[in-house]
């Protein structure tokens, strides 16, 4: 009860978004990685992710600890709106995908593109440098933006350490997932993922685009949690209307 | 000596396309409400007194913007 109640609703949607976020990503980079190993051998496609991970971390510490040193205000209306951004283009995706004006991001068919473009790409003696660039990317590219809300999320909120943290278990829990089932985490319901941590970016870049620019909430973190849930239901309204209205044949995209 | 050129401004190339992407990329709509979003509610929170103003403004911009990114994708999806 007292754990409950020492736990600030900043807390609990920080923590959501960067899990939520880090678990999307994390599938995403999972996929281009079990393609690669499956294909053209397990060791490139380790190499590739193991130094992507590598110059992660470098950035991280050549970047994290100098944010540190930014004025907040300016920090949090820099970091808000880009989650702004963030957070509505990731509400657009997953608004379209819900009402099926835009393809699902389908695991399966990502597997068997990078698979197909592999092969494609015909066998290698000695180092297999297509597969080692191919898994560098897949890791690099979405771990780039998993250490972006990490930092921009934690520092902002001066909870580096429990964003990192909650990066940290969604990553390994995803990966050990993905270890387990031995294949590409299709049935993970990613839209939905999408569509949560879309809401929860643009609470969150709503709320420190206004601190950032010394608007007094109501509330204070409290506010939080009412403008999730009007995002929240904004975005089911839009989806309801959209379904209703899109009786009429779209063209599908997979971007 | 031109080696390192190139790779420093592949680089910086590289770098500022990521950030394109992951900021503009195919909804620059996006990025211009977001500009908008700062300016207004910047001269709001600027008069004590429009505090309310700003809170409210805020995210019915934020709404208005989504809504409008919405409809473009919907009318460049029933061109195609």
């Amino acid at each position: 009860m007292l754990i409950a109640a020492s736990v600030s609703s900043g807390t609990i949607v920080l923590v959501g978004a960067v899990f939520l976020a880090s678990c999307v990503e994390t599938v995403e980079a999972l996929t281009i990685v079990f393609a690669v190993g499956h294909t053209r051998g397990w060791r490139s496609a380790f190499e590739g992710s193991g130094v992507a991970l590598v110059v992660l971390t470098a950035l991280v510490a050549a970047f994290g600890p100098a944010l540190v040193h930014v004025p907040l205000s300016a920090l949090r209306l820099v970091v808000g709106g880009v989650l702004l951004i963030f957070g509505m283009q990731w509400l657009r995706k997953s608004i379209l995908r819900a009402t099926g004006l835009k393809a699902k991001h389908d695991e399966d068919a990502i597997y068997e593109q990078t698979v197909a473009e592999l092969r494609a790409a015909g066998a290698t003696s000695g180092r297999d440098r297509i597969a080692f660039v191919m898994a560098f990317k897949g890791v690099f590219l979405e771990g780039l933006e998993v250490i972006i809300l990490v930092i921009t999320l934690g520092t902002s909120a001066h909870r580096l350490g429990l964003a990192a943290a909650a990066a940290a278990v969604a990553v390994i829990l995803v990966a050990l997932g993905g270890v387990i089932v031995a294949k590409q985490l299709s049935n993970v319901p990613e839209n939905a993922l999408k569509m949560s941590v879309g809401v929860l970016l643009v609470t969150y870049g709503t709320f420190w685009t206004g601190e950032g620019l010394k608007v007094r909430w109501p509330g204070g973190d409290t506010m939080l949690l009412g403008l999730a849930a009007i995002y929240a239901v904004v975005s089911w309204a839009f989806v309801l209307a959209m379904r209703r209205e899109a009786s009429t044949p779209m063209t599908v995209t997979n971007a | 000596m031109s080696d390192a050129t190139s790779v420093i401004t592949r680089l910086i190339k590289g770098f500022g396309r990521f950030w394109w992407d992951f900021l503009v990329g195919d909804t620059p709509e996006l990025f211009v409400a977001a500009l908008v979003i700062i300016g207004v509610t910047a001269l709001l929170s600027e008069s004590g007194h429009f505090n309310a103003a700003a809170i409210v403004v805020l995210p019915v911009l934020a709404v208005l913007a989504l809504a409008t990114s919405l409809v473009r994708a919907v009318r460049l999806s029933r061109r195609k």
